[in-house]
């Protein structure tokens, strides 16, 4: 897009967004794919999600769910293939929110929890305008739905690693996004803080967010949600966690570096390649 | 006291170089909030040399009269603002590279063209260095325009800019105009830039946009107040810059970026010295 383009754009920002069409789901995918200098990172990937949808992006490092889940959100083009995001391009959307991989922030940054709560808001806001009373008060409610209003005023880098991440869930509620994109949001935290952060899955569901959780544990995939997308570049399965981790499945996913293993009737992956360095 | 303060102000250029100086060091420093946030110091550095060869040829073109050179200052900017951006473009060239041709081309150009007037080295060195006591009125009116141009826009697109510089892709979510934005953020440093040519002149600009925002920087933890001591810094560096340059005769530019360095290297040894003390008696 040229500077010109996006001034022309810029002067109808405020008033023109694309519209929900409603016989369109949230998220629909057709045959998407993207390369990286002549190497493809996702291969025709198609599917759709619902409203209110949770769905969890499994597969080993460097499957492309960083890539996918900036597809989806608008930030990278596809080479080919389609996003509709209620049935139009995502970038005419400010619907959905993209929480990042905690080490792809600068945690120096001098600003609060609030501040960067606030953040999520002022796509509504408009230029030289500072944000209202019902602003600050969507702020404070995103803060309390994700338990950290007591940390409002501290500055980001005195929070912990689970607290991060509910910061960020609270600035993409306070966006009033309808679909989330968590990438590795996991990945770095102890036990107590994954939990603390799952355990705020339903109360998404509840409000009729659609989520899509990148994550390495395949046993806390299965455990919490009811939808999975193994993705290995190419898609490999999707649908209940039953029918995803079939050893078939996993195989053509994880290649060598997974042991499967029989496990009640069910198959148990053992993945010794493991989390969190940097392109997902 | 009183009087070390007070004699020098019985000139009327010392009055006008005060007024610039406070001007200059609140733009510079409030851009330089972002520059520092956005580690865009070599930018800036460049982009401050970049200006020379159209203060040359405003020198050139005017003769001794100065006043057309804010705007030929201003031209030179941006032409290397979106010169860099046009070599970087498609990431084949990295930026730091299209940053360093851009910046050591534009000043040879520079230097080359003043070499061709006859005054060349004093001339010269009041580019590179400034000149704070030579500011004429219509030069403090210029500033004072431009000045308030700059500080009116990061009022107005603070939380955009902000919001850049913090997570450039929640920016591209929330549709934001990132790339005008950026855009418009090189022409606010361009503008600090050039309001800042006669003060601390090209070499030493860079300083005026990074060392006060640098030293507010370790003093607040959140941003609106780190762009209010930043600017409280910058001016208040200026003013005894301009003092020791009166008192000293030493160089003005210099004396300004050496008050304003002591400040930082101050506030920087003494979180060093306070955080050694904490963690012995921490144990």
């Amino acid at each position: 897009m040229t500077l010109r383009d996006e001034l022309t754009r810029t002067k109808h920002w405020i008033v023109h967004r694309h519209p929900h069409e409603a016989e369109s789901p949230l998220l629909r995918l057709e045959n998407v794919s993207l390369w990286y200098d002549g190497q493809p990172a996702l291969q025709d990937i198609s599917f759709e999600l619902q409203s209110g949808e949770q769905l969890a992006v499994v597969g080993p490092n460097g499957a492309g769910k960083s890539t996918l889940m900036k597809i989806i959100a608008g930030v990278l083009k596809p080479t080919q293939g389609d996003v509709h995001i209620y049935g139009h391009a995502p970038d005419g959307h400010i619907c959905i929110a993209y929480v990042p991989q905690r080490n792809a922030v600068d945690w120096n940054f001098p600003i609060t929890v609030r501040d960067v709560v606030m953040m999520g808001r002022i796509g509504k806001i408009g230029f030289f305008r500072s944000p209202g009373r019902s602003d600050w008060q969507r702020v404070r409610q995103a803060l309390e739905t994700v338990g950290i209003q007591a940390l409002a005023d501290r500055p980001i880098h005195a929070l912990s690693g689970g607290q991060q991440q509910r910061m960020f869930l609270a600035r993409a509620l306070a966006q009033e996004a309808e679909l989330i994109l968590m990438d590795e949001p996991l990945s770095g935290l102890d036990l107590p803080a994954q939990e603390e952060l799952l355990a705020l899955l339903p109360t998404l569901q509840q409000r009729g967010i659609a989520l899509l959780f990148a994550l390495h544990d395949l046993s806390l995939a299965r455990q919490h949600f009811s939808k999975l997308m193994l993705l290995n570049r190419q898609l490999i399965a999707l649908g209940q966690p039953d029918e995803v981790l079939k050893a078939s499945n996993l195989r053509r996913a994880y290649g060598g570096h997974l042991q499967i293993v029989p496990d009640e009737g069910n198959w148990l992956g053992l993945s010794d390649t493991c989390c969190s360095d940097g392109e997902g | 006291m009183f009087e070390w303060l007070w004699t020098p102000l019985q000139y009327a250029f010392m009055w006008r170089g005060l007024i610039a100086v406070v001007l200059m060091g609140s733009v510079c420093a409030v851009v330089g909030t972002f520059v520092v946030l956005r580690g865009m110091a070599f930018f800036g550095d460049a982009l401050a040399h970049t200006i020379l060869p159209g203060v040359a040829i405003g020198y050139i073109l005017n003769g001794g009269n100065t006043s057309g050179l804010f705007w030929w200052a201003l031209g030179a900017a941006l032409l290397s603002a979106i010169g860099i951006g046009a070599i970087s473009h498609g990431g084949r060239i990295k930026e730091d590279t299209a940053i360093g041709i851009v910046f050591a081309g534009m000043f040879a150009l520079g230097i080359t063209l003043i070499s061709t007037v006859r005054s060349y080295s004093v001339d010269l060195s009041h580019f590179l260095f400034g000149d704070v006591l030579g500011v004429r009125d219509r030069d403090l009116w210029l500033s004072a325009i431009f000045g308030a141009v700059v500080l009116t826009a990061v009022i107005g697109f603070y939380k955009e800019f902000l919001t850049l510089s913090f997570d450039p892709v929640l920016a591209t979510t929330l549709r934001l105009p990132v790339r005008f934005l950026n855009y418009f953020l090189m022409l606010l440093m361009a503008l600090a830039i050039v309001i800042s040519l006669q003060t601390v002149g090209v070499a030493l600009m860079v300083a005026m946009l990074i060392t006060p925002a640098a030293t507010a920087y370790l003093l607040t933890p959140r941003l609106p107040r780190m762009i209010w001591v930043a600017a409280l810094i910058a001016s208040f560096s200026g003013g005894v810059g301009l003092y020791l340059s009166y008192y000293l005769g030493i160089a003005s530019g210099g004396a300004i970026v050496l008050v304003a360095t002591c400040i930082f290297l101050l506030v920087w040894l003494g979180q060093a010295v306070r955080r050694q003390v904490r963690s012995q008696t921490g144990g």
